[in-house]
């Protein structure tokens, strides 16, 4: 028998004792794996939305910066235009690996939904926009046969909600133009998976907007510094640059604010854990005076003393451990749940990313902290004389 | 007679509590010596200081004052005291200790109990199988049930076996049968002179039962920190 079966079974006396205590560092566990997992899983996915928009750097027109949000909040009116030479304008500077001109146009249609709604049209380039994200794929068709044709490719879930299919023709409100559908794409989980594509000329001719866009999206070469360009690019007249890197840091500012409070209450778990332990084993040590005594006077020294105390908080705190990972493993869906009801923005994809590395070292600071609870414990135990330790027992 | 005749030799051993600051004398300048084999009672009035005598001479108290030879080599003296891991080193290979309560681990079996020792130190080539200690004790058929489910004297006879697994020199007992009732103290009597008889282990027995002090070859009474007889 060695020391570890020995702790093991000194821990079964209180099993309702034991039992709470490696709960709470069972929690403390899961709390822990959860957090760490959702840090790394958050601006994984962020950082993959982000790459997968294909361009870091949006020139759009000045007061205009988000378009999207611009088409929510005041449907086609609110949009500004910038002229289309500037794509070759920006495409002067060293830094910039590529450029795709871009047209946002809405209408309101009569027959969407059951009142109404806008539907708006992306106007694309078809020889620079494929190029800029090679990663969408196509779930039928392909891109436009004609630049200039009267073509459409529908996102996922824009086909999905209209029951669009290859073929298919869609009509353009109030403009009497009638689109066939060349092409279906797979879900991205970005937003062109509610997005109609059209060949920006078309776009252009429907709307009455030749020679106009709304925005330029540029692709920066590896090398270059995002920041020095960006700024550069404020020299071209009348424009806003947006940087995609810049949102990203918004969203992370933004998120690192709800991410200090989880940790904080991370934090309170574990210390609140790791009391826990040292009152559990404490409360051990002085029902037990005697018997580490009795241990003591058939041989044990007391740094044998010290390790079988050492060893009962090593087993609690392993065993909670192992506990909360599995819990943290078999909930992860729940957290991410949780997690995605309580911040104002989440990336798509999984938020809380839980690997075996992550696991080991959640194991290695619950262990870590078993093991700085156990020592006050562990060293009153190993201090225990014999002699008076029977004695108080008499008494 | 040589040193070696003797387990164990204390001269002048005096001990001296401090409480505030009064000094409580309990022993006051005890000599004895205790052959080999031989069973030795400690009887006296409760605060005679036979406890106290035993602990130290089973070293688990330091004297005040005086010397101890055990099997020929100086354990401590006037010069020389001993730090509680010198203690333990000594303890653990000369004595058995067993007390009136059992201190048995509730949750390890009779057997794992009396294995106890193993764990932390062995004695080896010395050391007896446990399994043959609880046969010639009687518990061969309560080998693997738990302390709870034996009675008082079955418990005592465990602690026995778990102080002699590493085949001590010399087996002190402090009031051992102080829980029992007077067929199982008599039974414990019996274990540890047959102890005594064929093993030829020393026996220290504390006791306020003159029943089970008859039981012993020599009988030294305490009184007021002296011997009497």
């Amino acid at each position: 028998m060695n020391i570890y079966q020995v702790a093991y079974k000194n821990l079964l006396r209180k099993k309702v004792r034991s039992g709470l205590t490696l709960l709470g560092i069972a929690l403390s566990a899961w709390v822990l794996v959860s957090l760490f997992g959702f840090n790394r899983g958050y601006e994984k996915a962020l950082n993959r939305d982000i790459d997968n928009m294909g361009f870091q750097v949006l020139v759009t027109a000045k007061g205009c910066p988000y378009e999207a949000a611009t088409l929510m909040l005041k449907g086609g009116t609110g949009l500004r235009y910038i002229n289309e030479p500037i794509v070759n304008e920006v495409l002067k500077y060293p830094e910039v690996e590529r450029t795709t001109p871009m047209l946002m146009a809405a209408i309101f249609d009569p027959n969407k939904g059951e009142s109404g709604g806008i539907t708006a049209y992306l106007g694309v380039d078809p020889a620079t926009y494929p190029q800029m994200k090679p990663y969408l794929r196509f779930r039928q068709g392909t891109w436009f046969t004609d630049p200039e044709g009267s073509e459409a490719v529908v996102g996922y879930e824009a086909a999905e909600l209209e029951q669009r299919e290859i073929g298919d023709k869609m009509l353009i409100p109030e403009k009497n133009v009638e689109l066939t559908v060349v092409g279906v794409l797979n879900r991205t989980g970005t937003q062109d998976d509610g997005t109609i594509f059209v060949p920006l000329r078309t776009v252009q001719k429907v709307f009455e907007q030749e020679g106009k866009l709304t925005a330029v999206g540029v692709k920066i070469r590896k090398e270059a510094n995002i920041a020095v360009v960006e700024q550069k690019l404020y020299d071209l007249p009348d424009v806003q640059v947006v940087s995609l890197v810049q949102v990203k840091e918004t969203i992370m500012s933004l998120i690192s604010t709800a991410k200090m409070m989880v940790f904080s209450i991370a934090l309170i778990a574990v210390l609140i854990a790791m009391l826990g332990v040292v009152n559990t084993i404490l409360m051990s040590v002085f029902e037990r005076f005697a018997e580490i005594g009795i241990i003591k006077s058939i041989g044990a020294m007391p740094w044998d003393v010290f390790k079988l105390i050492w060893a009962e908080t090593i087993i609690l705190c392993l065993l909670g451990g192992a506990l909360g990972i599995g819990f943290s493993f078999l909930l992860s869906k729940i957290t991410e749940t949780l997690i995605r009801s309580l911040l104002p923005y989440t990336p798509t994809g999984s938020l809380v990313v839980i690997s075996p590395g992550l696991a080991f070292l959640t194991m290695a600071v619950v262990l870590g902290v078993g093991l700085v609870s156990g020592l006050y414990p562990a060293w009153r135990a190993a201090r225990i004389r014999p002699l008076e330790s029977i004695r108080s027992e008499g008494e | 007679m040589n040193g070696q005749e003797f387990a164990l030799e204390a001269a002048g051993i005096t001990k001296i509590y401090r409480r505030g600051s009064e000094d409580i004398p309990a022993l006051n300048g005890v000599s004895l010596k205790i052959r080999r084999g031989e069973f030795v009672a400690f009887v006296g009035p409760s605060g005679s200081g036979k406890t106290t005598l035993v602990n130290i001479l089973g070293c688990l108290d330091n004297a005040s004052a005086g010397s101890l030879i055990l099997s020929g080599r100086t354990i401590f003296s006037e010069q020389r005291k001993l730090s509680e891991a010198e203690l333990t080193r000594i303890r653990r290979s000369v004595f058995g200790y067993i007390f009136q309560k059992f201190y048995l681990l509730p949750t390890l079996t009779v057997l794992e109990n009396v294995t106890l020792p193993f764990t932390f130190f062995k004695k080896e080539g010395i050391a007896k199988d446990p399994q043959e200690i609880l046969r010639f004790l009687g518990l061969e058929r309560r080998m693997n049930h738990l302390p709870g489910q034996l009675s008082g004297g079955e418990m005592q006879r465990v602690a026995i076996a778990r102080a002699l697994v590493n085949s001590p020199d010399i087996l002190l007992a402090d009031e051992p049968t102080g829980n029992l009732d007077s067929k199982r103290s008599q039974e414990i009597g019996e274990v540890i002179r047959k102890l005594n008889e064929k093993e030829g282990l020393t026996v220290l027995l504390v006791t306020h039962n003159l029943t089970l002090a008859g039981l012993a070859g020599r009988t030294i009474e305490l009184r007021d920190g002296r011997i009497q007889a």
